[in-house]
């Protein structure tokens, strides 16, 4: 609670901060004395060198201390008071006061118009400080820590905080150990030079990540003697890209080696997996890659911010025709008045007069404006946002999650979206990726028994999860036990004889990979393709032409074991050691039985390399050739390689690996430069590994460049899309008799490639290529000069790949499932339900796009499906239009329930230009639901963006990969997805859900309620300040328009700031004009905030209308009560105030839907508060607060029952319009939120029938051409929300529909 | 919690779900309490205003207010109340001459008056008034041109009154009462006279203590304090510029009625809310064990003291003398207004009583089908 409070406060005065300030103050010292050398490059040597020259170069980079706090103990109160003073409300407060100080001008006495801006500044000044001192406390935590540095005086390692560390250090950190800089990794003692981090701290991702010591280093024994450290580094100066770093280093033999991102190890990061790692300091502090992205949340402004922005302008434009009237007004006055005695003699022309009057009026109507409007409206988001995560439906048990709201400041958008834009996979799909079939060499294996396991497990699986999570904490072992017991009651048992996971209780189940379950491990392999693969121990192997299509499947396996960037890690070394808050906490026992197990597969598998020539020797009890099958085998008797974790950047990679290990191709083991892999009937093999071309999106593909163990040949494996693959496994034109059979297995594959998207599978294409050492040799000099290059190395690279990966030989694909995530279907037509459009963008096949979309529900099958696929643009125009005319058409046939525009990536990329965006645009708006299939990142954004912009709509957009990330912040509202694919996409969004559903209850209901309470709560305040202004307005006219107010000063001030804010609080944070359950089964209540129904410019307009209305009755009741008595200034005022607090606390109550003890608790109070203040204040304020002394006033005034006839009289009539507004409109025409509002306050059995009611004639409105034809009724209520009772009404309604 | 500097990251570590906690030993359970408040499901009351709810509403305001109404205005009416414009506007007026010869400055009093006779006898306590018209006491400079302190007995502000009071702080020396509403004190005497069925006049004797509230005559001003003489306590000041005598002989027969604590004064420094207003002068108290009416019906003159300038800006000088009820003076608008709320709202329940039937069925309908 303290957090979210401490966390709240910081986003409150950020929300202000921003709110307020046009120059958003500038964080720490975030200055680099290298930009001001005007350098490009920055050069780094050891801090041990003698060189002068060099020393004050390092001197000048930045050092390792930290400072975030914006002030120091001396400067807080100027620098304070100057950051605030820049803020824009802060200077309307503080230009009010100074105007008050102008003698001819001032309205107040000084000191009460100083009050507000006094206010506003303590009470930010405060929590400046309050977060300053919490940043000063981590910055001196965090800048305290130590770590070992070398010192050259004491010829080693010293423990050294982390604020002395400096660029050219050379610093040593242990595993566990958090990263004080961005270093370059110079030493592992990992022996192969790599390095695991983990940068949870960073991005949040908890995969492991690999980091490899500087290429070709030379050997300086078991560790690294800093002395000898002669080398120069030259790389970028400090940016806040993370994933890239560019380099080199210069030997002193001047040599250059290409540093890469993977050699530099992280500020904040942590080591992990690895002994001891030596790194020297490249960016230090304020200059890390990690500080350098360190900025705060972000601030989005609202639709509603921007209409409420020109009401606030509308607001001034008041105030100012008011201040206008009564100069002119006094100016007319003043002239028409002759010798007067209550006049002071006084030589200023009534024009000038006027034109100060003007001003004092300002001070005196300054409420008008409503600055503590915006204070409210974060007070109020922020309590949303608290209720928004306290959710309980939005708890997902199985990550121990809840929602994450980023962006705070946006939640009334979510009642507002108009259009949904969703990722597939991972968003409405599970992106588990399992292994489902695969074809090889042009056959078929269709995995049937595996087919039928993931079918089975779908309805076993939550159970186990949420079995697993309860008890995680305490007891992992055990929970993962019951996991595998679970899966094992399936009878996997006896499908697999797998049974490993059931005695070995691995204790890493890491949370958010799913790598480790049971239903992405165990995959059934094809019994035929076992057969084949059992011919490779059999005998027959050395016959030739039974080899052909075995060297394939074993090509096959071989690079679905390899080509990827898995990281496989043992069981018996948790990688997820504990997260321990301090360096010096660290448990730093030494990873020795991890070292110990590579070691023990280096002993084991290189000599195997030697002897490779006769793999048959091999002695090893797991050899292929003993088991002969591992069908109906017992479980293996020792712990073994199975039990290795592969941890995968994305999950299809993991996905393969675990299907190569299902044939006994299992990956055990990755280094810098080798590979280790059991092949069967070959057992462990040491790959050399030359080279990774990592996956990029343009490419869409990867390569790895491997010696082959058993040819010794340079090989290439490439795994990727089918669309790329399949265009670069052209035949080549020398290839003369493979030639028939490529392809032959071209067309087979394609064929299969075909079906299995049908089937809405995931397919990647499998490749390779055996490259001549010649033609490597060519390419690796090249390729090395590309490594190397600073500048445009990336487009270097790219060209490279791109050189290498050609003329391939195509193996084989495969055919991944991802099931679609529970309540998808529901959740799509419930948003569709409710007037969103929800378009799905993927990057797949068109087949498995559309596929999925049936599975959702987002394609129906009385849709017709239009496809625009084309090759140029002149015939995407004329689709366009063709399909336009067909859209017309059909909607004036009235057959067709709905169109369904499937776009694919090539003919959207025309769409999207200039001339043809419109006729896109008009075509999909007339289509239910849109999918764009084949589409990058970047296009997905671009049809965000097109959408947002050209139709002005508000969109929303979901997502959980990188790959979304341009959309998600294209769009209004970004959602993450915390899923499989790291945080990228959570990191960018403003609100983070676990699961996809969750969006129905965000937007419909949460969404439902922000708006509708922030617009009423808006327009609740522009009413209550004009009503309140205008009273003083209104007397103008009755003191000849000389800026006297009838009130206490005090009170005036208060009235806003002190009487009447808490209530209007409430109304925004805790209204509730629909309760949650009948807003989930109506969805279509959600289209009354899409259209902006509760905060419309007429609404607007209405509510000043009705303030003005109840101003005049506030004022002139009294006045003709008073009128020609002997009532002074005061006397008057009493009544009027009195009745304006009931008036505006009384239109709230009539204005609320809810009331809950604690309304009554707030409203109550207030009325009390003011009585009990003004009655105290008039018995102590002897001479203070002149002119308006209110010494006795308000005393004798409540003890009159004039003042209780007036105030009776005077709330009635007021309320009176407004009151009977609300009766008969929701009498004569309900609002469908009223209709349902209604609907909750019956019984529960009367609420089934009309809910039927009301779907039956939904229904009947859709029937003539609108969205939801009738037999889907009885689905539209989901069952987890239905109380029992309600479950048999929905029997009900099924029964009278049919 | 992990050793980071990294704000941004951190506050998303204090938020749930984030995964920095990962792994940590102290993994804490992040479901959210599932309590009524939390969960947004308070007990409420939730008011639908639709016809049928309101309808009683309407009928019992209805039901009210008509008798308060009727109540007000039967208590209004009862209330007697005579006014006189002694102005002089007018040729015939008695006071005409004076209303012309008139400055501040004069020395000469002008006296006039007024005859007038009641139709209606006055039964109870009589309170008497003087009506300005057009005089804009509310006027903001004017109200704050004065020195609270000053009247409250205060010796330094005695000697150096208020800022605000200028231009009428000092002259040679400070003004004591300072300020521009002080200086333009209402100075014009009225006197009643009762003229016998056979000629003869009777002063009718008003009470010139009593009027003012009792927090402003025993709190808010006070004289200060020191001595007795308060010709000692106001040496050194001036009298304002439109006075004819200072304000320590504003009523020198009672000491406890003179200087700041002055009823008259202290009654005109209470200035009026609208322009046109009344300022109670002198109650005429009801003869104790006398059956006589208090102002029986008859002839009566008006004598004026005529000193107060207000044709300049075309004001109005009136003499009211009206009885009191509980609610105040006569003034029949709130009681008509009580009255035409009240039917209003009689009426309205009685449409919505119309719209309740032809609606409110149909909405029953709606759940019954």
């Amino acid at each position: 609670m303290e957090e979210w409070l401490y966390w709240s406060l910081r986003h409150l005065s950020l929300g202000l901060g921003v709110m307020y300030s046009l120059e958003r103050p500038v964080q720490g010292r975030s200055s680099c004395s290298k930009d001001r050398l005007g350098r490009k490059r920055r050069t780094v040597v050891s801090s041990l060198t003698e060189d002068e020259e060099l020393t004050e170069i390092l001197k000048s980079y930045s050092s390792n201390k930290v400072t975030t706090t914006k002030y120091s103990f001396l400067s807080f109160i100027p620098k304070n008071l100057f950051e605030q003073l820049h803020r824009f409300a802060n200077i309307y407060f503080i230009f009010l006061a100074a105007l008050n100080f102008v003698p001819v001008v001032n309205a107040f006495q000084p000191e009460i118009s100083i009050i507000p801006i006094l206010l506003v500044l303590a009470v930010t000044a405060v929590k400046d400080l309050w977060e300053d001192y919490r940043k000063h406390k981590s910055d001196k935590f965090i800048n305290g820590l130590v770590c070992e540095i070398y010192s050259r005086k004491q010829q080693m390692y010293v423990d050294q905080r982390w604020q002395d560390v400096h660029v050219g250090d050379f610093v040593r950190l242990s595993c566990n150990e958090i990263i004080p800089a961005d270093m370059l990794l110079l030493y592992s003692s990992d022996p192969h030079g790599v390095c695991y981090i983990e940068t949870a701290n960073l991005d949040g991702e908890t995969n492991l990540k690999q980091r490899q010591v500087v290429r070709d280093l030379p050997r300086q024994g078991s560790e690294l003697t800093p002395e000898n450290f002669h080398s120069r580094i030259e790389c970028e100066n400090p940016n806040n890209d993370l994933s890239r770093f560019r380099g080199f280093m210069e030997y002193p033999s001047k040599a250059r080696v290409g540093l890469h991102n993977n050699n530099l190890l992280l500020r904040s990061c942590t080591i992990r997996n690895t002994e001891t790692v030596i790194g020297i300091v490249v960016y230090a502090g304020h200059e890390t890659k990690a500080m350098k992205n360190n900025n705060g949340p972000r601030y989005k402004r609202s639709k509603l911010e921007r209409r409420l922005n020109v009401d606030v302008l509308w607001s001034v434009v008041l105030l100012v025709i008011m201040c206008l009237t009564a100069a002119i007004g006094h100016g007319l006055w003043l002239r028409n008045l002759k010798d007067t005695s209550f006049l002071i003699p006084d030589t200023t022309s009534p024009a000038l007069s006027g034109f100060y009057l003007f001003w004092t009026m300002i001070i005196v109507l300054q409420v008008l404006i409503p600055i503590s409007l915006y204070v409210s409206i974060e007070i109020v988001k922020l309590c949303q946002i608290f209720f928004i995560q306290n959710d309980v439906d939005f708890y997902n048990e199985y990550m121990d999650s809840r929602i994450q709201c980023r962006a705070l400041n946006i939640t009334e958008d979510l009642g507002q979206i108009q259009y949904v834009f969703s990722d597939k996979t991972g968003t409405l799909t599970e992106n588990k990726m399992v292994f489902r079939r695969c074809t090889i060499a042009g056959v078929e294996y269709p995995h049937e028994e595996n087919a039928r396991r993931l079918e089975v497990y779908e309805e076993d699986e939550a159970m186990g999860c949420s079995h697993t999570l309860k008890s995680r904490a305490s007891a992992k072992s055990l929970s993962c036990k019951s996991l595998s017991c679970n899966r094992s009651s399936v009878s996997l048992h006896t499908l697999t004889g797998h049974s490993e996971g059931e005695e070995s209780p691995s204790p890493t189940l890491p949370r958010h990979s799913a790598f480790s379950s049971p239903m992405e491990k165990d995959i059934v392999p094809d019994p035929f393709l076992v057969q084949k693969l059992n011919c490779l121990s059999s005998p027959l192997f050395l016959l030739r032409d039974a080899s052909m299509e075995l060297t394939y499947i074993v090509d096959f396996f071989m690079a679905l074991a390899i080509c990827n960037t898995v990281v496989v890690s043992s069981p018996n070394q948790p990688r997820h050691v504990v997260l321990a808050s301090l360096p010096g906490m660290v448990s730093r026992t030494p990873l020795k039985s991890l070292e110990d197990i590579k070691m023990l597969f280096q002993r084991f598998g290189l000599p195997r390399f030697s002897t490779l020539s006769s793999p048959h020797t091999t002695e090893s009890p797991r050899s292929f050739t003993q088991r002969g099958s591992w069908k109906g085998e017992g479980p293996p008797s020792e712990p073994r390689a199975d039990e290795l974790i592969y941890e995968a950047e994305s999950p299809d990679e993991a996905a393969l690996v675990h299907a190569a290990r299902a044939y006994r191709c299992t990956l055990q083991g990755r280094s810098l430069e080798r590979l280790l892999v059991e092949l069967p009937g070959m057992g462990s093999l040491a790959v050399r590994l030359l080279h990774i071309l990592p996956f990029d999106s343009s490419r869409k593909r990867m390569s790895v460049v491997v010696r082959h163990p058993l040819t010794n040949q340079v090989v290439v494996y490439t795994k990727g899309a089918d669309s790329v693959i399949m265009d670069l496994a052209e035949s080549p034109k020398g290839a003369e008799q493979s030639d028939g059979r490529q392809g032959h297995i071209r067309e087979q594959t394609q064929k299969h490639l075909d079906n299995y998207a049908r089937e809405g599978l995931r397919t990647l294409c499998i490749a390779k290529k055996v490259q001549t050492s010649t033609e490597y040799e060519i390419w690796l000099k090249r390729h090395a000069f590309a490594e190397t290059s600073i500048e445009n190395r990336e487009e270097l690279l790219l060209e490279s790949a791109q050189r290498l990966e050609t003329n391939l030989t195509l193996l084989g694909a495969t055919g991944i499932v991802d099931r679609l995530q529970e309540e998808v279907p529901e959740t799509i037509e419930a948003l569709q339900r409710a007037g969103v459009k929800v378009w799905v963008l993927t990057g797949d096949k068109q087949e498995t796009a559309i596929n999925i979309a049936c599975a959702c529900k987002l394609l129906r099958t009385t849709d017709q499906l239009l496809t625009a696929n084309c090759d140029s643009k002149e015939a995407c125009k004329a689709l366009l239009l063709e399909l336009r005319a067909e859209v017309e058409r059909g909607e004036a046939a009235e057959g067709t329930s709905g169109f369904t525009l499937v776009v694919d990536g090539r003919t959207l990329d025309f769409a999207l230009q200039e001339d043809l965006k419109g006729d896109f645009l008009e075509l999909s708006r007339r289509c239910r639901a849109v999918v764009c299939c084949r589409s990058t990142p970047l296009q997905k954004s671009h049809v965000v963006q097109l959408v947002r912009d050209q139709l002005r709509v508000m969109t929303l957009a979901i997502g959980d990969g990188a790959n979304d990330v341009s959309m998600i912040q294209v769009a209004d509202v970004g959602i993450g997805i915390s899923g499989q694919e790291g945080m990228q996409a959570v990191m960018s969004s403003d609100f983070a859900i676990s699961r996809f559903k969750h969006l129905r209850k965000l937007l419909l209901v949460h969404g439902h309620w922000c708006y509708t309470r922030l617009a009423n709560m808006i327009l609740y305040f522009f009413y209550k300040n004009v009503m309140y202004v205008n009273l003083l307005f209104w007397y103008q006219f009755f003191c000849g328009f000389s800026g006297s107010v009838m009130t206490n000063s005090w009170v005036l001030i208060f009235f806003n700031l002190l009487f009447t804010s808490a209530p209007p609080l409430l109304y925004g944070i805790l209204d509730k004009d629909v309760s949650a359950d009948t807003l989930i089964k109506l969805p279509e209540l959600y289209k009354s905030g899409q259209n902006s129904k509760a905060y419309l410019p007429s609404t607007f307009w209405l509510t000043m209308l009705d303030a003005l209305y109840q101003s005049l009755v506030c004022f002139f009741i009294p006045y003709f009560a008073y009128a020609g008595s002997d009532a002074d200034m005061l006397s008057f005022g009493s009544p009027i105030n009195a009745s304006a607090l009931l008036i505006i606390l009384l239109h709230q109550v009539i204005e609320s839907r809810t009331l809950t003890w604690l309304h009554v608790l707030v409203l109550v109070g207030s009325a009390l508060f003011y009585f009990s203040f003004t009655l105290v204040f008039s018995v102590v304020c002897v001479t203070c607060s002149p002119p308006t002394n209110p010494l006795g006033v308000d005393k004798l005034q409540m003890s009159q029952p004039l003042f209780y006839g007036v105030c009776a009289l005077t709330t009635v009539l007021a309320l009176l319009p407004r009151f009977l507004f609300h009766a008969l409109r929701n009498s004569i025409s309900p609002s469908d939120t009223l209709k349902a509002a209604l609907m909750d306050q019956l019984n529960p059995d009367n609420y089934c029938r009309r809910m039927q009611h009301w779907n039956q004639t939904q229904a009947q409105s859709k029937a003539r051409g609108l969205i939801i034809n009738v037999e889907d009724l009885d689905i539209k209520i989901p069952d987890f929300i239905l109380p029992k009772e309600l479950k048999e009404c929905r029997a009900a309604t099924g029964s009278v529909l049919s | 919690m992990m050793a980071s500097s990294y704000n941004a990251k951190e506050e998303d570590r204090h938020q749930p779900g984030a995964t920095g906690h990962v792994g940590s030993g102290t993994m804490t359970n992040k479901m959210p309490d599932n309590t009524a408040f939390k969960q947004q499901r308070l007990p409420a009351w939730q008011p639908i205003l639709t016809a049928g709810t309101v309808l009683p509403a309407f009928f019992v305001i209805g039901l009210l207010f008509i008798p308060i109404g009727v109540g007000l205005f039967v208590t209004s009416n009862n209330i007697k109340e005579f006014e006189i414009d002694y102005t002089g506007v007018d040729m015939s007026s008695p006071c005409y001459s004076c209303s012309q010869s008139y400055s501040w400055n004069n020395t000469k009093s002008c006296t006039c008056s007024v005859p007038f006779s009641l139709d209606q006898p006055f039964e109870s306590n009589v309170f008497m008034y003087y009506g300005l018209s057009n005089f804009y006491q509310n006027h903001r400079r004017y109200v704050k041109s004065r020195d609270d302190s000053q009247l409250n007995g205060d010796k330094t502000s005695l000697q150096s009154p208020s800022k605000e009071c200028e231009p009428y702080r000092s002259s040679d020396k400070p003004i004591a009462p300072c300020g521009a509403i002080a200086n333009s004190l209402f100075n014009d005497t009225l006197e009643l006279y009762y003229i016998d069925p056979n000629g003869s006049r009777t002063a009718i004797p008003l009470v010139k203590k009593g009027i003012a509230w009792w927090t402003d005559k025993h709190v808010k001003f006070r004289n200060p304090s020191g001595n007795n003489n308060l010709t000692v306590v106001f040496q050194g000041t001036s009298k304002p510029v439109n006075w004819r005598k200072p304000v320590f002989e504003l009523d020198p027969s009672d000491s406890d009625n003179n200087g700041f604590i002055n009823e008259d004064f202290i009654v005109w420094m209470r200035t009026a809310a609208l322009p046109t207003f009344r300022k109670l002068y002198r109650i005429i108290q009801k003869k104790p064990n006398n059956m006589t009416p208090t102002l029986p019906r008859g002839e009566y003159i008006l004598e004026v003291t005529y000193n107060y300038p207000v044709r300049s800006f075309d004001g109005r000088k009136r003499m009211i003398l009206s009885a009191i009820s509980w609610m105040g003076g006569k003034n029949p608008f709130l009681g008509i207004a009580y009255i035409t709320v009240g039917s209003v709202c009689f009426c309205l329940g009685l449409v919505l009583l119309s719209i309740h039937y032809r609606y409110g069925k149909r909405n029953s309908a709606d759940i019954s089908s």
